[in-house]
Parts: C-alpha cells; structure tokens; sequence
C-alpha cells in the first residue's frame, strides 16, 4: 500500500499539471551520419521517480495525426531509432509517446515536425578522411619526384631476383610456367600488384619461348590476364606466341579451383608456379602439390593467414606488403615507385603518431587516442 | 547404425575417396571427380549469379516493379540500363574489332573497388590498429602491460622490416631483424592454428564416411 502511494504521489503531480508542464520532454532529431530513413528519439521520465510500465511511441506525418503505432518499449528505455524502410527522406514526420504507469496513461507533446535526410559526409569519420588525403598527397608527390627522374631507391628483394631464376630453369627443362594471380577478384589490390608481376614473366616467357599457364577463377581476372600477357607478348615482339587458350578460366568456386589446378601440375609438370595474389585455405594445397611435382615455387600475398603455408612450402615467398614492392621493382614504373615511396613515408608517421600517443598516455594525456577515435 | 542406403550418401563417399585417391598419386578416379567438381561448380555459380544478382537487382526491378527502389524513379531505371549495357560490353571480348570495349567495365569495376576498399582499409587496418597499439608505458610492469609492449615492439619492427627505401644494414636491419622473426613466431601460431582447423575438417569427412556412409560409429 505504502509502496503504491510512493509511486502515485509523483504521478499525481506529474498529471496535475498539464501536458509536458513538468518537464517531460520528447525529441525527436534526423540520425546523423546516416543514408536517411531514420530518426532518433529520446525523452524524460514522465514525472521524478515514477515506474514506467512501458513506453508506446507512435508516428504520423501530421501533427494532429492519425499516429499510428511504431513501437512498444520497456519502462526503461529513454531513446529509441525508428530506422525503416517506411520512413520516406524529406518527408516530415511527428511523435507522440505515451506512457504506461500504474493509474494510466501519460501522454507526451507531440514532438516534430523531422525530417529524416541522408548525409554525403560521415564526421564520426573525419580522421579516415584526413589519413586518406595526407598519405594521398604523399604518394602523389612522391610519383610527381618519380616522374621527373629522380632516382627512388628500393632495397632487393630476395624473392623478386629469383623471378628471372625460375623462368631461365623453366626454359631450360622445356616446360611450362604455371602464374596464379590469385583467387580474388580483380579490384583486390593483390590482383592488381599480381598482374604487374606477371606482364614482367610474361614479357621473359615470350622472349625465352616457354609456355606459360594462366588458370582463373573469376572472368574479369582473365580478361586483364589475357590483356597483360598479350602486351607482354607485343613488347617482346613475339605476338605470334601469344596463346589466349593458355589463360583460361575454371571456375568460381575455391576448392573445385584448386582440384584442377592440383591435377594440372601433376600432369603438365610445371617447372615453375608462381602463387602471386590474394589466396586463402587453397594455399598449403597448391603449394604442397607444387612441392611434389618438383616445381619451384615462388609465392606472393597480403593475406597475413595464408604466408605461414608459403614460407613452409615455397623456395621463395613475398610476404604482404612484398608483393606491391616487388611490382614496383620488377616494373620501374615511376607511378608505381611513387606509391611504394609515399607508403614508406605514410609508415614513418605512423612510428611518429604511435609514439608520440605512447608518450602522451604515459603523462596522462590522451588526446592522441582521441583524434584517432572513430564513431561508426 | 548400418550401412546407408541413400545413393546420395553413396555417390557423396564414393566422390570422396575419389579425392583422396590423389594422396597416393593422380589417378582416373581422381580425374572423374575433379572434372565432375569443376563442371558443377560452374554450373552452380551460373545459377547463383542469375538467380542472386541478375534477377532481383536487374530483371525485377526493370522489367517486373519498373522501380529501383535504391534509386527510386526513372532516374534509378536509367542507372539500371547503363549497368546492364556496361555489363553487356564484357561480351565484346569475343569480338576482335570491338574487343577494347571490354576495358571500361573493368575500368569501372577496378575504380569503385579502389574506393571502397582504400577508406575501409585506412579505418580497419591502420587507424583502429595504431590506436589500440597506444599503452601507457608505467603499466609495463603488470602482465598485461608487458604484453602491450611487445605488440608495440613487434609493430615497430614490423613496420622497419616492410620499410623498403632503406636497405636492411646497421640499426635499421638489426630492427627488421626483431620484425622478421616477431612476424615467423605469428606464421608460426598461424600455422598450428590453421593445420588444427584443417584436421577438424578431416574429422568431418572421416565421421561421414565412418558414420553417414558405414554405420561403424554411433
């Protein structure tokens, strides 16, 4: 009994007065950082200290309504998104609440009119933006240095010289090449390092006459493919040893994929496979196959779970970030020099704004952690 | 439990041991079955592409709702068509006089995938990982602290090691040097974490065969 007068003394001053008199406030706000669709609402207690049972919001597109139902919360809830399909963007839209409390219902002012809109630019992503133009400019001023002929050191790569190696021991034994560029699409940036390596191999294969095989798991991939080994032919001058049947697709899936590639080495024999690209659980399989028909083997990706099984089962692996630098290498291409460069002075400030955030925490300071913060 | 009589099963353990037949070398049965899993497959992802891109994103809307509703309008129906022509230039690979056309989808392709994936990479890949490798250098002595320490020790030479305008002499390789090993000690853990999830998957094959097909476990 006590108990029930303690909830409707502050109920029944909350209902003496009027409507929202007391402070029971609804809002109603457009979600921010959003494609539209959705509106954000909070609201207060209906009086100080009274239990609610359930809150009933309910949403119309004019202010004296019909509302129709959109929601039933619990008695503790204070915000809700009313994100759907339904809502339409500019369309202005009102709230009402209504609170269930033990003597009945309490009704909030309506709230509104909101108009939910998308937003072109995420602020809870400005940080994303800043690192994208910042390493942006660097690697463009990089390419520009690149572009007028400076020289842009890059230190070898054990993986890249042996390139050369592998098709010289393929010609000699008189059989084919096996390229991989991976099983990824092309838009992959893996895919896209991969084909500049393999016009490099495709240019020395023309010029030594050894075949070279290209399987591909997407159609687009061999479409580049084709394209790639086709200039590379050009440029050798050997156009007439250009064989499109040599770069052919598969398949789709991952592991039908790998069959046939299984049963491709085991019976063409390849002397040298070349993995360059994006792979997954595919590659401990190619690679130990490789192993066993006696290939050399040379491995390149950026997919950090799949290197462990390269380094175990390649004579030579590019590991991540490898695989763009040995395009650069191998290529000499100042667009692509350029880029390698920017991205090593992008590392450098990362080190910089790494240690300076340690710096700054161990005194006590956390500004750093908080301009690298992201609302998603 | 007996052995199956479901053909399914049987044609199923029959394509298995078919595989596993290359564990002892190539061989015609192997050559059945990959050929049967190469041919489905693609047969397989023609029908997903069809049934899960090209109708509900292409032929319903256009043809069916005559509404995008991403788009909605004749705008959004407009942009449809221009997919669907740009889609349809891939086809001109077949044709050497117009085999160039084929280059502006991919271009197309190539563009939007750079600029999905490069913010996406910058947020998951650098920025969220370079502040969580931010430690408070006096919690150092705590277990956890120490383990902060060398993630940040490890990332350091880390990124010294894929550091490629210096060569690897003097400080800078003794750093890389931290970096190549930290990076083998994680393929390593990669390795035995992968080849566990790899006999795992061996297990399931042996509890079809074993199970589903003999009828020798419960």
């Amino acid at each position: 009994m006590l108990r029930s007068w303690l909830y409707l003394g502050p109920l029944l001053f909350a209902l003496s007065l009027p409507r929202g008199a007391y402070g029971q406030t609804l809002t109603a706000a457009d979600t921010p950082n959003d494609h539209g669709k959705s509106i954000t609402l909070s609201w207060t207690n209906p009086g100080p200290g009274t239990h609610v049972d359930q809150f009933n919001l309910f949403r119309s597109i004019s202010s004296i309504g019909p509302f129709e139902s959109t929601a039933v919360l619990k008695g503790e809830a204070h915000e809700y998104v009313d994100a759907c399909e339904d809502l339409t963007n500019g369309t202005p839209y009102y709230y009402k609440i209504i609170a269930r409390i033990e003597s009945g219902d309490f009704e909030y002012p309506v709230a509104g009119p909101v108009v939910p809109e998308g937003q072109w630019f995420h602020t809870g992503k400005t940080v994303v933006l800043v690192f994208a133009v910042a390493f942006s400019f660097l690697v463009l001023l990089m390419i520009q240095r690149a572009r007028e002929g400076r020289e842009l050191y890059v230190r070898p790569i054990a993986g890249i010289d042996a390139v050369d190696e592998a098709i010289g021991r393929a010609t000699e034994m008189g059989r084919p090449i096996l390229f991989i560029p991976g099983i990824s699409e092309a838009s992959e940036v893996a895919t896209i390092a991969a084909f500049t390596i393999l016009g490099r191999v495709a240019q020395r294969t023309a010029e030594y006459q050894t075949r070279l095989v290209v399987p591909n798991v997407y159609a687009t991939v061999m479409i580049i493919a084709q394209e790639v080994v086709k200039s590379a032919y050009l440029n050798a001058g050997r156009p007439d040893a250009y064989d499109e049947k040599d770069i052919f697709y598969v398949t789709s899936e991952q592991f039908p994929f790998t069959a046939a590639v299984n049963g491709l080495m085991l019976r063409e024999k390849p002397a040298t496979n070349f993995y360059l690209g994006k792979f997954y659980a595919e590659s401990l399989i190619l690679a130990e196959t490789g192993f066993q028909a006696g290939s050399m083997q040379i491995a390149g990706t950026d997919e950090l779970t799949q290197i462990p099984f390269f380094v175990a089962a390649c004579d030579y692996t590019l590991m991540g970030e490898e695989l763009y630098a040995a395009s650069a290498y191998l290529s000499k291409d100042p667009l692509q020099l350029g880029t390698l460069k920017g991205q090593d002075i992008a590392k450098l400030i990362i080190v910089l704004v790494l240690l300076l955030g340690i710096i700054a925490t161990t005194f006590g300071s956390d500004i750093v952690t908080k301009l690298l913060s992201i609302r998603l | 439990m007996a052995l199956s009589v479901d053909p399914g099963v049987w044609l199923a353990a029959f394509l298995t041991l078919c595989i596993f037949s290359f564990l002892y070398k190539d061989n015609l049965f192997y050559r059945i079955a990959e050929h049967l899993v190469v041919g489905v497959s693609a047969g397989y992802w023609l029908v997903i592409l069809i049934r899960q891109t090209l109708v509900p994103y292409f032929v319903i809307p256009l043809f069916r709702e005559r509404n995008w509703n991403v788009i909605p309008g004749p705008l959004g129906l407009f942009l449809l068509v221009i997919a669907a022509f740009l889609g349809i230039l891939i086809f001109t690979r077949f044709s050497t006089r117009y085999s160039w056309l084929a280059r502006i989808p991919i271009a197309i392709i190539w563009g939007i995938g750079a600029g999905f994936v490069i913010p996406l990479s910058l947020q998951t890949k650098v920025i969220r990982q370079l502040q969580a490798s931010i430690i408070d250098l006096k919690t150092v002595g705590t277990w956890d602290g120490f383990n902060s320490l060398l993630v940040v020790i490890g990332v350091l030479s880390g990124l010294t090691y894929f550091f490629f305008s210096k060569a690897h002499k003097g400080a800078v390789g003794s750093v890389a040097k931290v970096g190549i090993w930290t990076l083998m000690i994680g393929f390593g853990a990669t390795f035995g974490f992968t080849a566990m999830a790899r006999i795992s998957l061996l297990i399931g094959r042996m509890d079809f065969l074993l199970r589903d097909w003999l009828g020798i476990i419960k």
